[in-house]
Protein backbone atom coordinates (compact mmCIF):
# COMPACT_ATOMS: atom_id res chain seq x y z
CA UNK A 1 0.00 0.00 0.00
CA UNK A 2 2.47 2.26 0.45
CA UNK A 3 5.10 2.47 -2.44
CA UNK A 4 2.52 1.48 -5.32
CA UNK A 5 0.12 4.04 -3.97
CA UNK A 6 2.69 6.92 -4.33
CA UNK A 7 3.91 6.72 -7.64
CA UNK A 8 2.29 5.01 -11.10
CA UNK A 9 2.96 1.47 -11.74
CA UNK A 10 4.94 1.54 -14.54
CA UNK A 11 7.99 3.43 -13.05
CA UNK A 12 7.95 0.88 -10.42
CA UNK A 13 8.64 -2.47 -11.48
CA UNK A 14 9.23 -3.40 -8.01
CA UNK A 15 6.05 -2.44 -6.86
CA UNK A 16 4.51 -3.83 -9.55
CA UNK A 17 6.20 -7.47 -10.13
CA UNK A 18 5.43 -9.78 -7.46
CA UNK A 19 8.91 -11.67 -6.21
CA UNK A 20 9.88 -14.55 -7.52
CA UNK A 21 8.84 -16.60 -4.61
CA UNK A 22 5.51 -15.28 -5.08
CA UNK A 23 5.40 -15.02 -9.14
CA UNK A 24 7.16 -19.02 -8.69
CA UNK A 25 4.10 -20.14 -6.30
CA UNK A 26 1.65 -18.30 -8.90
CA UNK A 27 2.87 -20.34 -11.68
CA UNK A 28 2.76 -23.48 -9.52
CA UNK A 29 -0.96 -22.95 -9.05
CA UNK A 30 -1.80 -21.81 -12.74
CA UNK A 31 0.18 -24.93 -13.60
CA UNK A 32 -2.60 -27.44 -11.36
CA UNK A 33 -5.49 -24.53 -12.98
CA UNK A 34 -5.02 -25.68 -16.00
CA UNK A 35 -4.14 -29.56 -15.75
CA UNK A 36 -6.78 -30.33 -13.47
CA UNK A 37 -9.23 -31.14 -16.22
CA UNK A 38 -6.59 -33.88 -17.45
CA UNK A 39 -5.86 -34.70 -13.48
CA UNK A 40 -9.64 -35.57 -13.35
CA UNK A 41 -9.33 -37.44 -16.44
CA UNK A 42 -6.43 -39.57 -15.28
CA UNK A 43 -7.77 -40.26 -11.68
CA UNK A 44 -11.69 -40.96 -13.10
CA UNK A 45 -11.52 -42.24 -16.65
CA UNK A 46 -7.76 -43.66 -16.48
CA UNK A 47 -6.43 -44.60 -13.16
CA UNK A 48 -9.08 -45.81 -10.61
CA UNK A 49 -10.64 -48.49 -13.72
CA UNK A 50 -7.46 -49.93 -14.21
CA UNK A 51 -7.12 -50.63 -10.70
CA UNK A 52 -11.07 -51.36 -9.93
CA UNK A 53 -10.10 -53.85 -13.32
CA UNK A 54 -7.18 -55.19 -11.71
CA UNK A 55 -9.38 -56.00 -8.71
CA UNK A 56 -12.17 -57.51 -10.90
CA UNK A 57 -9.46 -60.05 -12.88
CA UNK A 58 -10.09 -61.81 -9.36
CA UNK A 59 -13.26 -62.04 -9.51
CA UNK A 60 -16.32 -63.83 -10.84
CA UNK A 61 -18.13 -60.18 -11.28
CA UNK A 62 -21.05 -60.13 -13.30
CA UNK A 63 -22.91 -56.93 -14.31
CA UNK A 64 -25.88 -58.36 -12.47
CA UNK A 65 -25.49 -58.06 -9.13
CA UNK A 66 -23.55 -55.56 -6.76
CA UNK A 67 -20.02 -54.72 -6.94
CA UNK A 68 -19.56 -55.45 -3.60
CA UNK A 69 -20.45 -58.96 -3.93
CA UNK A 70 -18.53 -60.08 -6.36
CA UNK A 71 -16.57 -63.10 -5.03
CA UNK A 72 -12.72 -63.10 -5.16
CA UNK A 73 -11.52 -66.39 -7.00
CA UNK A 74 -7.99 -65.54 -6.92
CA UNK A 75 -5.84 -67.01 -10.30
CA UNK A 76 -9.01 -68.74 -11.51
CA UNK A 77 -9.75 -66.65 -13.79
CA UNK A 78 -6.19 -66.68 -15.70
CA UNK A 79 -5.91 -70.26 -14.74
CA UNK A 80 -9.00 -70.76 -16.89
CA UNK A 81 -7.53 -68.36 -19.55
CA UNK A 82 -4.53 -69.98 -20.01
CA UNK A 83 -5.01 -73.60 -19.11
CA UNK A 84 -9.06 -74.33 -19.94
CA UNK A 85 -10.04 -71.85 -22.32
CA UNK A 86 -9.72 -73.01 -26.08
CA UNK A 87 -10.90 -70.18 -27.45
CA UNK A 88 -9.18 -67.83 -25.90
CA UNK A 89 -6.24 -69.52 -28.23
CA UNK A 90 -7.91 -69.37 -30.97
CA UNK A 91 -8.18 -65.51 -30.00
CA UNK A 92 -4.84 -65.02 -29.52
CA UNK A 93 -3.82 -66.82 -32.50
CA UNK A 94 -6.56 -65.46 -34.63
CA UNK A 95 -4.81 -61.89 -33.76
CA UNK A 96 -1.13 -62.66 -33.96
CA UNK A 97 -1.58 -63.93 -37.28
CA UNK A 98 -3.56 -60.83 -38.06
CA UNK A 99 -0.61 -58.98 -36.86
CA UNK A 100 1.90 -60.74 -38.23
CA UNK A 101 0.51 -60.95 -41.67
CA UNK A 102 -1.54 -57.44 -42.06
CA UNK A 103 1.08 -55.11 -40.88
CA UNK A 104 3.91 -55.98 -42.97
CA UNK A 105 2.12 -56.24 -46.36
CA UNK A 106 -0.02 -52.80 -45.09
CA UNK A 107 4.06 -51.40 -44.58
CA UNK A 108 5.44 -52.91 -47.90
CA UNK A 109 1.88 -51.60 -49.98
CA UNK A 110 2.47 -48.13 -47.99
CA UNK A 111 6.57 -47.69 -48.88
CA UNK A 112 6.35 -48.86 -52.35
CA UNK A 113 3.58 -46.59 -53.51
CA UNK A 114 5.59 -44.00 -51.54
CA UNK A 115 8.87 -44.69 -53.97
CA UNK A 116 6.40 -44.44 -56.79
CA UNK A 117 4.96 -41.07 -55.91
CA UNK A 118 8.65 -39.27 -54.37
CA UNK A 119 9.06 -37.48 -57.82
CA UNK A 120 7.92 -33.99 -58.42
CA UNK A 121 5.42 -34.21 -61.06
CA UNK A 122 1.91 -32.62 -61.41
CA UNK A 123 -1.08 -34.38 -59.93
CA UNK A 124 1.31 -36.01 -56.95
CA UNK A 125 -1.18 -34.22 -54.55
CA UNK A 126 -3.97 -35.36 -55.88
CA UNK A 127 -2.56 -39.01 -55.71
CA UNK A 128 -1.32 -39.07 -52.62
CA UNK A 129 -4.54 -37.31 -51.19
CA UNK A 130 -6.43 -40.46 -53.07
CA UNK A 131 -4.22 -43.26 -51.87
CA UNK A 132 -4.68 -41.09 -48.24
CA UNK A 133 -9.04 -41.49 -48.10
CA UNK A 134 -9.20 -45.17 -47.56
CA UNK A 135 -7.32 -44.61 -44.23
CA UNK A 136 -10.18 -42.15 -43.52
CA UNK A 137 -12.84 -44.34 -44.08
CA UNK A 138 -12.01 -47.74 -44.00
CA UNK A 139 -12.22 -48.06 -39.62
CA UNK A 140 -15.60 -47.69 -40.06
CA UNK A 141 -18.75 -49.97 -40.04
CA UNK A 142 -19.58 -48.56 -43.10
CA UNK A 143 -16.65 -49.35 -44.97
CA UNK A 144 -16.61 -52.91 -43.05
CA UNK A 145 -20.15 -53.73 -44.09
CA UNK A 146 -19.43 -53.10 -47.84
CA UNK A 147 -15.99 -54.95 -47.83
CA UNK A 148 -17.78 -58.13 -46.32
CA UNK A 149 -20.14 -57.61 -49.10
CA UNK A 150 -17.42 -57.72 -51.54
CA UNK A 151 -16.16 -61.21 -50.65
CA UNK A 152 -19.39 -62.51 -50.35
CA UNK A 153 -20.75 -65.78 -52.59
CA UNK A 154 -22.06 -63.25 -55.12
CA UNK A 155 -19.79 -60.02 -54.11
CA UNK A 156 -17.41 -57.77 -56.58
CA UNK A 157 -14.40 -60.08 -56.28
CA UNK A 158 -16.02 -63.19 -57.60
CA UNK A 159 -18.05 -61.16 -60.63
CA UNK A 160 -13.99 -60.31 -61.12
CA UNK A 161 -12.80 -63.74 -60.82
CA UNK A 162 -15.53 -65.17 -63.13
CA UNK A 163 -14.39 -62.36 -65.68
CA UNK A 164 -10.94 -65.27 -65.96
CA UNK A 165 -13.30 -68.33 -65.50
CA UNK A 166 -12.31 -68.90 -61.95
CA UNK A 167 -15.42 -69.41 -59.54
CA UNK A 168 -14.55 -68.25 -56.31
CA UNK A 169 -15.46 -69.22 -52.62
CA UNK A 170 -17.78 -67.52 -50.46
CA UNK A 171 -14.44 -66.02 -48.69
CA UNK A 172 -15.99 -64.24 -45.67
CA UNK A 173 -18.15 -67.25 -44.86
CA UNK A 174 -14.91 -69.69 -45.12
CA UNK A 175 -13.24 -70.11 -42.41
CA UNK A 176 -9.40 -70.79 -44.07
CA UNK A 177 -10.47 -66.98 -45.96
CA UNK A 178 -12.30 -65.38 -43.20
CA UNK A 179 -9.59 -63.61 -41.76
CA UNK A 180 -7.83 -63.25 -45.04
CA UNK A 181 -10.47 -60.70 -45.92
CA UNK A 182 -9.79 -58.73 -43.20
CA UNK A 183 -6.02 -58.21 -43.49
CA UNK A 184 -6.38 -57.19 -46.94
CA UNK A 185 -8.83 -54.79 -45.52
CA UNK A 186 -5.89 -52.98 -43.25
CA UNK A 187 -3.66 -53.60 -45.84
CA UNK A 188 -6.09 -51.17 -48.11
CA UNK A 189 -5.88 -48.45 -45.74
CA UNK A 190 -2.21 -48.25 -46.26
CA UNK A 191 -1.80 -44.55 -47.07
CA UNK A 192 -1.53 -43.27 -43.73
CA UNK A 193 1.77 -44.61 -43.01
CA UNK A 194 2.43 -44.27 -46.61
CA UNK A 195 2.12 -40.30 -46.35
CA UNK A 196 4.53 -40.93 -43.45
CA UNK A 197 6.88 -42.80 -45.72
CA UNK A 198 6.62 -40.01 -48.36
CA UNK A 199 7.55 -37.08 -45.58
CA UNK A 200 10.74 -39.52 -44.86
CA UNK A 201 11.51 -39.54 -48.27
CA UNK A 202 11.93 -36.09 -48.73
CA UNK A 203 14.49 -35.62 -45.99
CA UNK A 204 17.01 -37.99 -47.65
CA UNK A 205 19.61 -35.97 -48.59
CA UNK A 206 20.10 -36.20 -52.70
CA UNK A 207 23.91 -36.25 -52.68
CA UNK A 208 23.55 -39.27 -51.33
CA UNK A 209 22.10 -40.78 -55.05
CA UNK A 210 24.55 -38.66 -57.01
CA UNK A 211 27.61 -39.52 -54.83
CA UNK A 212 26.00 -43.19 -55.40
CA UNK A 213 25.66 -43.01 -59.23
CA UNK A 214 29.09 -41.72 -59.62
CA UNK A 215 29.99 -44.86 -58.05
CA UNK A 216 28.01 -46.67 -60.46
CA UNK A 217 25.76 -48.22 -57.98
CA UNK A 218 22.58 -50.04 -59.05
CA UNK A 219 18.98 -48.50 -58.64
CA UNK A 220 18.70 -51.61 -55.98
CA UNK A 221 22.09 -51.02 -54.23
CA UNK A 222 20.67 -47.31 -54.08
CA UNK A 223 17.23 -47.85 -52.41
CA UNK A 224 18.96 -50.86 -49.93
CA UNK A 225 22.26 -48.84 -48.75
CA UNK A 226 20.85 -45.52 -48.84
CA UNK A 227 16.91 -45.07 -48.75
CA UNK A 228 16.21 -48.23 -45.97
CA UNK A 229 18.93 -46.77 -43.59
CA UNK A 230 18.04 -43.33 -44.12
CA UNK A 231 14.48 -44.27 -43.93
CA UNK A 232 14.86 -46.59 -40.76
CA UNK A 233 13.56 -44.28 -38.08
CA UNK A 234 9.83 -43.71 -39.91
CA UNK A 235 9.90 -47.57 -40.85
CA UNK A 236 10.44 -47.64 -36.86
CA UNK A 237 7.71 -45.13 -35.95
CA UNK A 238 5.63 -47.05 -38.44
CA UNK A 239 6.43 -50.68 -37.08
CA UNK A 240 5.01 -49.44 -34.08
CA UNK A 241 2.01 -47.50 -34.55
CA UNK A 242 1.00 -50.14 -37.09
CA UNK A 243 1.68 -53.25 -34.87
CA UNK A 244 -0.11 -51.38 -31.82
CA UNK A 245 -3.30 -50.58 -33.62
CA UNK A 246 -3.16 -53.95 -35.85
CA UNK A 247 -3.91 -55.86 -32.35
CA UNK A 248 -6.60 -53.73 -31.49
CA UNK A 249 -8.50 -54.71 -34.56
CA UNK A 250 -12.06 -54.75 -33.93
CA UNK A 251 -15.02 -53.26 -35.97
CA UNK A 252 -14.34 -55.04 -39.21
CA UNK A 253 -13.97 -58.49 -37.46
CA UNK A 254 -17.46 -57.40 -35.68
CA UNK A 255 -18.92 -56.66 -38.65
CA UNK A 256 -17.94 -59.85 -40.78
CA UNK A 257 -19.06 -62.18 -38.23
CA UNK A 258 -21.84 -60.13 -36.83
CA UNK A 259 -20.22 -60.31 -33.17
CA UNK A 260 -19.32 -63.83 -33.12
CA UNK A 261 -15.96 -64.32 -34.26
CA UNK A 262 -16.97 -66.66 -36.68
CA UNK A 263 -17.12 -68.43 -38.59
CA UNK A 264 -15.34 -71.01 -36.59
CA UNK A 265 -14.17 -68.61 -33.84
CA UNK A 266 -11.54 -67.61 -37.37
CA UNK A 267 -11.82 -63.67 -36.99
CA UNK A 268 -11.83 -63.81 -33.16
CA UNK A 269 -9.55 -60.58 -32.79
CA UNK A 270 -8.82 -60.81 -29.20
CA UNK A 271 -10.62 -57.60 -28.19
CA UNK A 272 -13.56 -59.01 -30.12
CA UNK A 273 -13.08 -62.19 -27.91
CA UNK A 274 -12.73 -59.78 -24.42
CA UNK A 275 -15.77 -57.84 -26.25
CA UNK A 276 -17.81 -60.67 -25.90
CA UNK A 277 -16.63 -62.33 -22.36
CA UNK A 278 -17.61 -58.91 -20.79
CA UNK A 279 -20.62 -57.76 -22.73
CA UNK A 280 -22.28 -60.77 -23.97
CA UNK A 281 -21.44 -63.66 -21.39
CA UNK A 282 -21.74 -61.03 -18.89
CA UNK A 283 -18.26 -62.53 -17.30
CA UNK A 284 -16.73 -59.32 -16.42
CA UNK A 285 -14.20 -60.60 -13.87
CA UNK A 286 -13.11 -62.87 -16.99
CA UNK A 287 -13.18 -60.17 -19.36
CA UNK A 288 -11.01 -58.04 -17.06
CA UNK A 289 -8.22 -60.23 -16.44
CA UNK A 290 -8.03 -60.74 -20.63
CA UNK A 291 -7.63 -56.73 -20.73
CA UNK A 292 -4.75 -56.76 -17.97
CA UNK A 293 -2.96 -59.75 -20.06
CA UNK A 294 -3.60 -57.96 -23.47
CA UNK A 295 -2.08 -54.93 -21.29
CA UNK A 296 1.10 -56.72 -20.14
CA UNK A 297 1.56 -58.23 -23.72
CA UNK A 298 1.17 -54.65 -25.69
CA UNK A 299 3.79 -53.47 -23.04
CA UNK A 300 6.38 -56.34 -23.71
CA UNK A 301 5.64 -55.89 -27.25
CA UNK A 302 6.58 -52.05 -27.56
CA UNK A 303 9.49 -52.27 -25.12
CA UNK A 304 10.99 -55.57 -26.98
CA UNK A 305 10.07 -53.61 -30.46
CA UNK A 306 12.46 -50.36 -28.92
CA UNK A 307 14.74 -52.43 -27.80
CA UNK A 308 15.54 -54.37 -31.22
CA UNK A 309 14.88 -50.77 -32.38
CA UNK A 310 18.39 -50.02 -31.31
CA UNK A 311 20.21 -52.32 -33.90
CA UNK A 312 18.87 -50.97 -37.19
CA UNK A 313 16.76 -47.75 -37.03
CA UNK A 314 19.88 -45.32 -38.05
CA UNK A 315 19.74 -41.77 -36.76
CA UNK A 316 21.55 -39.38 -38.96
CA UNK A 317 24.06 -36.97 -37.11
CA UNK A 318 22.47 -33.63 -37.87
CA UNK A 319 18.71 -35.17 -37.04
CA UNK A 320 17.31 -34.79 -33.29
CA UNK A 321 16.54 -38.18 -31.73
CA UNK B 1 11.62 -45.84 -63.33
CA UNK B 2 10.50 -43.81 -66.59
CA UNK B 3 7.61 -41.43 -65.87
CA UNK B 4 4.78 -43.09 -68.45
CA UNK B 5 5.32 -46.77 -66.44
CA UNK B 6 5.19 -44.66 -63.11
CA UNK B 7 2.38 -42.95 -63.92
CA UNK B 8 0.62 -46.01 -65.37
CA UNK B 9 1.36 -48.00 -62.08
CA UNK B 10 0.02 -45.31 -60.45
CA UNK B 11 -2.99 -45.08 -61.81
CA UNK B 12 -3.39 -49.25 -61.85
CA UNK B 13 -3.29 -48.81 -58.11
CA UNK B 14 -5.51 -46.09 -57.79
CA UNK B 15 -7.95 -48.15 -59.81
CA UNK B 16 -7.62 -50.73 -57.09
CA UNK B 17 -8.14 -48.78 -54.03
CA UNK B 18 -10.93 -46.40 -55.55
CA UNK B 19 -12.62 -49.61 -57.18
CA UNK B 20 -14.45 -50.87 -53.25
CA UNK B 21 -16.30 -46.79 -53.00
CA UNK B 22 -17.20 -46.61 -56.81
CA UNK B 23 -18.98 -50.31 -56.25
CA UNK B 24 -20.42 -49.18 -52.98
CA UNK B 25 -22.15 -46.10 -55.02
CA UNK B 26 -23.13 -48.07 -57.80
CA UNK B 27 -24.67 -50.98 -55.21
CA UNK B 28 -26.55 -48.25 -53.50
CA UNK B 29 -28.34 -47.49 -56.51
CA UNK B 30 -29.19 -50.59 -57.68
CA UNK B 31 -32.57 -52.87 -57.51
CA UNK B 32 -32.38 -56.10 -55.73
CA UNK B 33 -32.17 -57.59 -59.10
CA UNK B 34 -29.78 -55.87 -60.51
CA UNK B 35 -27.34 -56.33 -56.98
CA UNK B 36 -27.80 -60.07 -58.05
CA UNK B 37 -27.26 -60.17 -62.11
CA UNK B 38 -25.48 -56.62 -63.21
CA UNK B 39 -21.89 -56.93 -62.07
CA UNK B 40 -21.11 -54.07 -63.41
CA UNK B 41 -20.28 -50.86 -61.36
CA UNK B 42 -23.27 -48.88 -62.94
CA UNK B 43 -26.45 -49.62 -62.51
CA UNK B 44 -28.51 -49.98 -65.45
CA UNK B 45 -31.52 -48.27 -63.49
CA UNK B 46 -31.05 -45.64 -60.92
CA UNK B 47 -33.06 -47.04 -58.01
CA UNK B 48 -33.04 -43.90 -55.42
CA UNK B 49 -35.70 -46.18 -53.67
CA UNK B 50 -32.71 -47.79 -51.12
CA UNK B 51 -32.22 -44.39 -50.06
CA UNK B 52 -35.98 -44.01 -48.64
CA UNK B 53 -36.01 -47.50 -47.71
CA UNK B 54 -33.26 -47.29 -45.72
CA UNK B 55 -33.80 -44.33 -44.31
CA UNK B 56 -37.19 -45.82 -42.86
CA UNK B 57 -36.06 -49.38 -42.25
CA UNK B 58 -36.42 -49.54 -38.38
CA UNK B 59 -38.79 -48.21 -35.91
CA UNK B 60 -36.38 -45.02 -35.74
CA UNK B 61 -35.45 -43.50 -38.82
CA UNK B 62 -31.95 -43.02 -39.77
CA UNK B 63 -32.08 -39.18 -40.00
CA UNK B 64 -32.34 -39.76 -36.06
CA UNK B 65 -29.06 -41.50 -35.99
CA UNK B 66 -27.58 -39.13 -37.92
CA UNK B 67 -28.19 -36.63 -35.69
CA UNK B 68 -27.38 -38.57 -32.79
CA UNK B 69 -24.02 -39.26 -33.93
CA UNK B 70 -23.42 -35.47 -35.27
CA UNK B 71 -24.46 -34.39 -31.60
CA UNK B 72 -22.22 -36.77 -30.43
CA UNK B 73 -19.31 -35.84 -32.96
CA UNK B 74 -19.59 -32.07 -32.17
CA UNK B 75 -19.27 -32.38 -28.66
CA UNK B 76 -16.34 -34.41 -28.83
CA UNK B 77 -15.05 -32.26 -30.60
CA UNK B 78 -15.66 -29.26 -28.13
CA UNK B 79 -14.28 -31.67 -25.26
CA UNK B 80 -11.68 -32.71 -26.92
CA UNK B 81 -10.09 -29.38 -28.23
CA UNK B 82 -10.80 -27.51 -25.04
CA UNK B 83 -9.67 -29.74 -22.86
CA UNK B 84 -6.45 -30.96 -24.42
CA UNK B 85 -5.57 -27.30 -25.23
CA UNK B 86 -5.61 -26.37 -21.46
CA UNK B 87 -3.35 -29.38 -20.77
CA UNK B 88 -1.26 -29.03 -23.14
CA UNK B 89 -0.46 -25.51 -21.98
CA UNK B 90 0.25 -26.70 -18.71
CA UNK B 91 2.84 -29.32 -20.00
CA UNK B 92 4.18 -27.49 -22.29
CA UNK B 93 4.55 -24.02 -21.77
CA UNK B 94 4.30 -23.28 -17.91
CA UNK B 95 7.10 -24.04 -14.85
CA UNK B 96 4.80 -26.53 -12.06
CA UNK B 97 6.19 -28.90 -9.38
CA UNK B 98 6.10 -32.92 -10.61
CA UNK B 99 5.93 -31.09 -14.33
CA UNK B 100 7.75 -33.65 -15.57
CA UNK B 101 6.21 -36.59 -13.81
CA UNK B 102 2.60 -36.17 -15.57
CA UNK B 103 4.58 -35.19 -18.86
CA UNK B 104 5.80 -39.19 -18.79
CA UNK B 105 2.58 -40.09 -17.28
CA UNK B 106 0.68 -38.20 -20.73
CA UNK B 107 3.22 -39.85 -22.89
CA UNK B 108 2.50 -43.44 -21.10
CA UNK B 109 -1.10 -43.20 -21.89
CA UNK B 110 -0.59 -42.34 -25.69
CA UNK B 111 -0.22 -46.17 -25.77
CA UNK B 112 -2.82 -47.49 -23.59
CA UNK B 113 -5.14 -49.35 -25.48
CA UNK B 114 -8.77 -48.28 -24.64
CA UNK B 115 -10.20 -51.19 -24.82
CA UNK B 116 -8.05 -52.10 -21.83
CA UNK B 117 -10.57 -49.95 -19.57
CA UNK B 118 -13.74 -50.24 -21.19
CA UNK B 119 -15.14 -52.64 -18.16
CA UNK B 120 -14.65 -50.69 -15.75
CA UNK B 121 -15.32 -47.63 -17.18
CA UNK B 122 -18.43 -49.61 -18.22
CA UNK B 123 -19.31 -50.37 -14.26
CA UNK B 124 -18.52 -46.91 -13.36
CA UNK B 125 -21.01 -45.44 -15.85
CA UNK B 126 -23.50 -47.22 -15.21
CA UNK B 127 -23.41 -46.92 -11.34
CA UNK B 128 -23.68 -43.46 -11.63
CA UNK B 129 -26.81 -43.91 -14.06
CA UNK B 130 -24.65 -42.75 -17.14
CA UNK B 131 -25.54 -45.94 -19.45
CA UNK B 132 -28.81 -45.70 -20.79
CA UNK B 133 -29.62 -42.85 -18.96
CA UNK B 134 -31.63 -38.91 -19.28
CA UNK B 135 -28.67 -38.26 -20.96
CA UNK B 136 -26.89 -41.51 -22.50
CA UNK B 137 -23.69 -39.66 -24.05
CA UNK B 138 -22.62 -38.93 -20.97
CA UNK B 139 -19.73 -41.72 -21.15
CA UNK B 140 -19.00 -40.87 -24.41
CA UNK B 141 -18.40 -37.64 -23.96
CA UNK B 142 -17.46 -37.03 -20.32
CA UNK B 143 -13.91 -38.41 -21.43
CA UNK B 144 -13.30 -36.10 -23.80
CA UNK B 145 -14.13 -33.47 -21.60
CA UNK B 146 -11.56 -34.52 -19.56
CA UNK B 147 -8.54 -34.41 -22.26
CA UNK B 148 -8.07 -38.39 -22.14
CA UNK B 149 -7.20 -38.58 -25.96
CA UNK B 150 -3.62 -37.84 -25.17
CA UNK B 151 -2.64 -38.05 -28.95
CA UNK B 152 -4.12 -34.17 -29.25
CA UNK B 153 -2.74 -33.36 -25.98
CA UNK B 154 0.68 -34.45 -27.08
CA UNK B 155 0.11 -32.79 -31.10
CA UNK B 156 -0.75 -29.28 -29.07
CA UNK B 157 2.21 -29.38 -26.91
CA UNK B 158 4.22 -30.30 -30.05
CA UNK B 159 2.84 -27.40 -31.73
CA UNK B 160 3.55 -24.97 -29.16
CA UNK B 161 6.97 -25.82 -28.94
CA UNK B 162 7.28 -23.59 -31.74
CA UNK B 163 5.80 -20.75 -30.34
CA UNK B 164 8.84 -18.62 -29.83
CA UNK B 165 9.42 -18.44 -25.70
CA UNK B 166 10.55 -14.48 -25.72
CA UNK B 167 6.77 -13.78 -26.14
CA UNK B 168 6.03 -15.34 -23.01
CA UNK B 169 9.03 -13.49 -21.53
CA UNK B 170 8.01 -10.44 -22.67
CA UNK B 171 4.71 -10.62 -21.91
CA UNK B 172 5.79 -11.57 -17.89
CA UNK B 173 8.28 -8.59 -18.24
CA UNK B 174 4.95 -6.42 -18.55
CA UNK B 175 3.42 -8.41 -15.69
CA UNK B 176 1.13 -10.83 -17.66
CA UNK B 177 -0.01 -13.91 -15.38
CA UNK B 178 0.13 -17.47 -17.09
CA UNK B 179 -3.96 -16.63 -17.61
CA UNK B 180 -3.74 -13.62 -19.89
CA UNK B 181 -0.37 -15.42 -21.34
CA UNK B 182 -2.52 -18.26 -22.46
CA UNK B 183 -5.46 -15.54 -23.44
CA UNK B 184 -3.67 -13.80 -25.65
CA UNK B 185 -0.46 -14.94 -26.50
CA UNK B 186 -1.06 -19.11 -26.55
CA UNK B 187 -4.71 -18.91 -27.77
CA UNK B 188 -4.52 -17.55 -30.83
CA UNK B 189 -1.23 -18.98 -32.09
CA UNK B 190 -2.01 -22.36 -31.49
CA UNK B 191 -5.06 -22.13 -33.74
CA UNK B 192 -3.53 -24.56 -36.55
CA UNK B 193 -3.00 -27.03 -33.93
CA UNK B 194 -6.34 -26.64 -32.87
CA UNK B 195 -8.07 -27.09 -35.90
CA UNK B 196 -6.19 -29.98 -36.81
CA UNK B 197 -7.45 -31.56 -33.27
CA UNK B 198 -10.85 -31.06 -34.08
CA UNK B 199 -10.93 -31.99 -37.24
CA UNK B 200 -9.46 -35.52 -36.39
CA UNK B 201 -11.61 -35.38 -33.74
CA UNK B 202 -14.72 -35.30 -35.54
CA UNK B 203 -13.60 -37.90 -37.90
CA UNK B 204 -12.58 -40.29 -35.35
CA UNK B 205 -15.39 -40.17 -33.22
CA UNK B 206 -18.00 -40.36 -36.13
CA UNK B 207 -16.35 -43.72 -37.12
CA UNK B 208 -15.95 -44.93 -33.82
CA UNK B 209 -17.25 -47.95 -33.08
CA UNK B 210 -16.24 -49.78 -29.68
CA UNK B 211 -17.34 -47.28 -27.62
CA UNK B 212 -20.45 -46.39 -28.88
CA UNK B 213 -21.67 -49.84 -29.19
CA UNK B 214 -21.14 -50.60 -25.48
CA UNK B 215 -22.08 -47.53 -23.62
CA UNK B 216 -25.51 -46.97 -26.16
CA UNK B 217 -28.62 -49.22 -24.88
CA UNK B 218 -31.23 -47.86 -26.05
CA UNK B 219 -32.51 -47.68 -30.43
CA UNK B 220 -33.81 -44.02 -30.57
CA UNK B 221 -29.94 -43.10 -28.42
CA UNK B 222 -27.91 -44.97 -31.44
CA UNK B 223 -25.72 -43.36 -33.63
CA UNK B 224 -25.07 -44.14 -37.09
CA UNK B 225 -22.48 -46.94 -36.71
CA UNK B 226 -24.44 -48.64 -34.57
CA UNK B 227 -27.91 -48.34 -36.19
CA UNK B 228 -25.47 -49.86 -39.57
CA UNK B 229 -25.15 -52.94 -37.46
CA UNK B 230 -28.71 -53.83 -37.76
CA UNK B 231 -28.80 -54.33 -40.75
CA UNK B 232 -26.16 -57.00 -40.68
CA UNK B 233 -28.78 -59.11 -38.95
CA UNK B 234 -30.88 -59.09 -41.75
CA UNK B 235 -28.89 -59.70 -44.74
CA UNK B 236 -31.82 -60.70 -46.91
CA UNK B 237 -31.19 -59.82 -50.62
CA UNK B 238 -33.72 -57.02 -50.41
CA UNK B 239 -31.98 -55.53 -47.45
CA UNK B 240 -28.50 -54.97 -49.35
CA UNK B 241 -29.44 -51.71 -51.16
CA UNK B 242 -30.89 -49.78 -48.58
CA UNK B 243 -27.59 -50.73 -46.16
CA UNK B 244 -25.62 -49.26 -48.99
CA UNK B 245 -27.17 -46.74 -49.35
CA UNK B 246 -27.36 -46.07 -45.63
CA UNK B 247 -23.63 -47.06 -45.68
CA UNK B 248 -22.54 -44.07 -48.28
CA UNK B 249 -24.55 -41.73 -46.18
CA UNK B 250 -23.04 -42.17 -43.30
CA UNK B 251 -19.32 -41.94 -44.95
CA UNK B 252 -20.13 -38.29 -46.65
CA UNK B 253 -19.37 -36.45 -43.28
CA UNK B 254 -15.89 -37.74 -43.98
CA UNK B 255 -15.92 -37.54 -46.63
CA UNK B 256 -16.19 -33.88 -46.99
CA UNK B 257 -14.00 -33.04 -44.46
CA UNK B 258 -11.35 -34.75 -46.70
CA UNK B 259 -12.62 -32.47 -49.56
CA UNK B 260 -12.26 -29.68 -47.69
CA UNK B 261 -9.10 -30.13 -46.06
CA UNK B 262 -7.29 -32.75 -47.46
CA UNK B 263 -3.74 -30.73 -46.80
CA UNK B 264 -4.29 -30.23 -43.15
CA UNK B 265 -5.12 -33.98 -42.68
CA UNK B 266 -2.13 -35.06 -44.96
CA UNK B 267 0.39 -32.63 -43.08
CA UNK B 268 -1.42 -33.36 -39.50
CA UNK B 269 -0.39 -36.68 -39.58
CA UNK B 270 3.13 -36.18 -40.91
CA UNK B 271 3.71 -33.53 -37.98
CA UNK B 272 2.48 -35.70 -35.27
CA UNK B 273 2.29 -39.38 -36.62
CA UNK B 274 -1.74 -39.14 -36.03
CA UNK B 275 -3.22 -42.27 -37.74
CA UNK B 276 -6.14 -41.29 -40.05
Amino acid sequence: MTASTLTPAPVAPAAAQPGRRVRRRRENLAGYVFLSPWLLGLLGITAIPMLISLYLSFTDYSPLIPLTEANWIGLENYRRMFTADQSYWHAVQVTVTFALVAVPLKLAAALGVALLLNRTMRGISVFRGLFYLPSLLGGSVALAIVWVSMFNRDGAFNSFLALFGIEGLPWVNDPDWALSTLILLAVWQFGAPMVIFLAGLKQVPTELYEAASVDGASPWRKFVHITLPMLSPVIFFNLVLETINGFQGFTSAFVLSNGTGGPVDSTLMYTLNLYIAGFVDLNMGYASAMAWVFLLVIGAITVVLFSTGRFWVHYSDNEER
Amino acid sequence: MRFPVRFVALLLILAVVLYPLVWMVGTSLKSPSEIVNNIGLIPREFTPANFTDGWTKFDVSFGRFFLNSALVSLLTVAGNTISCLLAAYALGRLRFRLRGVWFAVMIGTLLLPGHVLIIPQYILFRSLGWVGGEWPYLPLLVPAFLATEAFFVFLIVQFMRGIPRELDEAAVIDGASAYSIFRHVILPLSRPALVTTAIFSFIWTWNDFFRQLVFLSELKDYTAPVALTLFIDSTSESAVGPMFAMSLLSLIPVFLFFVAFQRLLVEGINTSGLKG
